[in-house]
């Protein structure tokens, strides 16, 4: 009988299928707007612009919104766990062993920053090319490149999120935890040692 | 909660530097793009999906008009003496120029080295004499509803052309088929795709994208907030 233990809190899986959804959404319509040959498929560029600008404020609205109805308190506790990297977390990323982890490991957690602050950036960009097009002094040189070259590295990052999430064998039952919440309390113990679940 | 307490505040850190990256790249970002783009760019003809330094497709309208040879023509007309339509073999029978120059639009990508066949704008306007104190031609698309000016002094600078053919191609349907204005002095915006009518007019009246508070005259790196 396997036992399982809380992992992720509704609050967080919520905020993780909402930024998942918009993610997807932007990607979809943005490479449509970006790739010559998708804009010449599917043409109508003022509502494919359309969708992709206000799926952004969409997105982002979500997240905010979730935060804030959310159990706020355990986020910000989920932030501070974020935020702290031990010793054995620049052991974990050298890959030396063993190296305990906490409820992240050092990993998930330079994920979580960065996607983060990725979102932080696609927003900022997206609204500069928005209000650039309506008025001049919105205007730089490198708003676009920006824009462009953060999907690249979110979609690298995807890629190995996706990876380690639903393929490697060491960590693919994390997957269990951010879909129902609970996880294995003898895999947590192995790879998360250092978390006490409550 | 000994976790939470134990370690440093990496993660914040790494927050902050990459979003300061990030925001400052918008000032440094395009220097350094151009540079790698230069650097990957035989990659990036094998790898035609990844437009690392290329086209972007920029549309105003529902749908992209499609070239039909039988019964597409280039009318000129406005204040001439003799308003014509020209049939694409017409166009083609002109003196025929070729030149290789760099796309520049305004939103900051940039397409070097396009190779450019078609007809100089002379060559079309000798056929309809146009009206002495004409200060301008207007330039009308297919799509609707852009249009774009430039004064005659402008349409006759020594690299505007009235291109059919780009890389040694007729003009992709994208591109503007069959016909595009391209001057590369100024952005993007002015080289009107999917030309379908030039007017020769008294003066320059308020395009598609000037309407919207873009620079009557789009100079590369001197106009749109650029260099100013």
């Amino acid at each position: 009988m396997t036992r399982y233990v809380r992992r992720f809190s509704r609050t967080e899986r919520t905020l993780h299928w909402a930024n998942a959804l918009g993610f997807f959404v932007l990607l979809a319509s943005g490479l449509v707007l970006y790739l010559p040959s998708l804009s010449v498929l599917v043409g109508r560029r003022p509502l494919v612009k359309d969708v992709h600008f206000w799926s952004g404020i969409g997105w982002v609205s979500l997240l905010a919104a979730i935060a804030v109805l959310g159990d706020r308190r355990g986020l910000v506790r989920t932030a501070r766990d974020v935020d702290r990297f031990g010793s054995d977390d620049v052991r974990f990323l050298l890959g030396r062993r063993p190296a305990p982890q906490g409820r992240f490991n050092a990993g998930q957690k330079l994920n979580t920053v960065l996607t983060a602050a990725f979102t932080l950036l696609f927003f900022v960009s997206g609204m500069l090319l928005w209000l650039g097009e309506r008025d001049t002094r919105f205007r730089l040189a490198g708003t676009v490149i920006l824009h462009d070259g953060l999907m690249y590295v979110s979609l690298l990052l995807l890629v190995g999120h996706l990876y380690l999430a639903v393929i490697h064998p060491a960590t693919r039952h994390a997957l269990r935890g951010i879909t129902l919440g609970t996880v294995d309390a003898e895999w947590a113990a192995r790879h998360h040692a250092k978390w006490t679940p409550e | 909660m000994p976790d939470a307490h134990e370690g440093k505040p990496v993660g914040r850190a790494v927050f902050l530097t990459t979003v300061a990256a990030g925001v400052t790249s918008l000032l440094w970002g395009r220097g350094v793009w151009s540079r790698v783009s230069s650097a990957i760019s035989p990659v990036e003809s094998l790898v035609p999906l990844v437009p690392t330094g290329g086209w972007r497709i920029y549309t105003v309208s529902g749908s992209m008009p499609r070239f039909d040879p039988a019964t597409w023509r280039l009318e000129v007309g406005g204040a001439v003496g003799r308003p014509a339509a020209l049939d694409i073999h017409e166009l083609r029978a002109l003196p025929r120029v070729d030149q290789v120059s760099t796309f520049h639009c305004v939103t900051g990508w940039t397409v070097k080295n396009v190779r450019w066949g078609g007809v100089r704008i002379a060559d079309v306007l000798a056929h309809v004499q146009p009206q002495p104190g004409a200060t301008a031609l207007r330039f009308v698309s297919a799509e609707e509803p852009y249009d774009d000016y430039l004064t005659m002094e402008q349409a006759a600078l020594p690299d505007v052309l009235l291109a059919y053919e780009m890389d040694g191609k007729p003009l992709p349907r994208e591109h503007g088929a069959p016909l595009r204005l391209v001057i590369p002095d100024m952005y993007g915006y002015k080289n009107v795709k999917w030309l379908k009518r030039i007017e020769v007019v008294p003066k320059e009246g308020t395009g598609y994208w000037e309407g919207y508070g873009y620079d009557q005259d789009a100079w590369v790196g001197h106009s749109n907030g650029y260099g100013t």
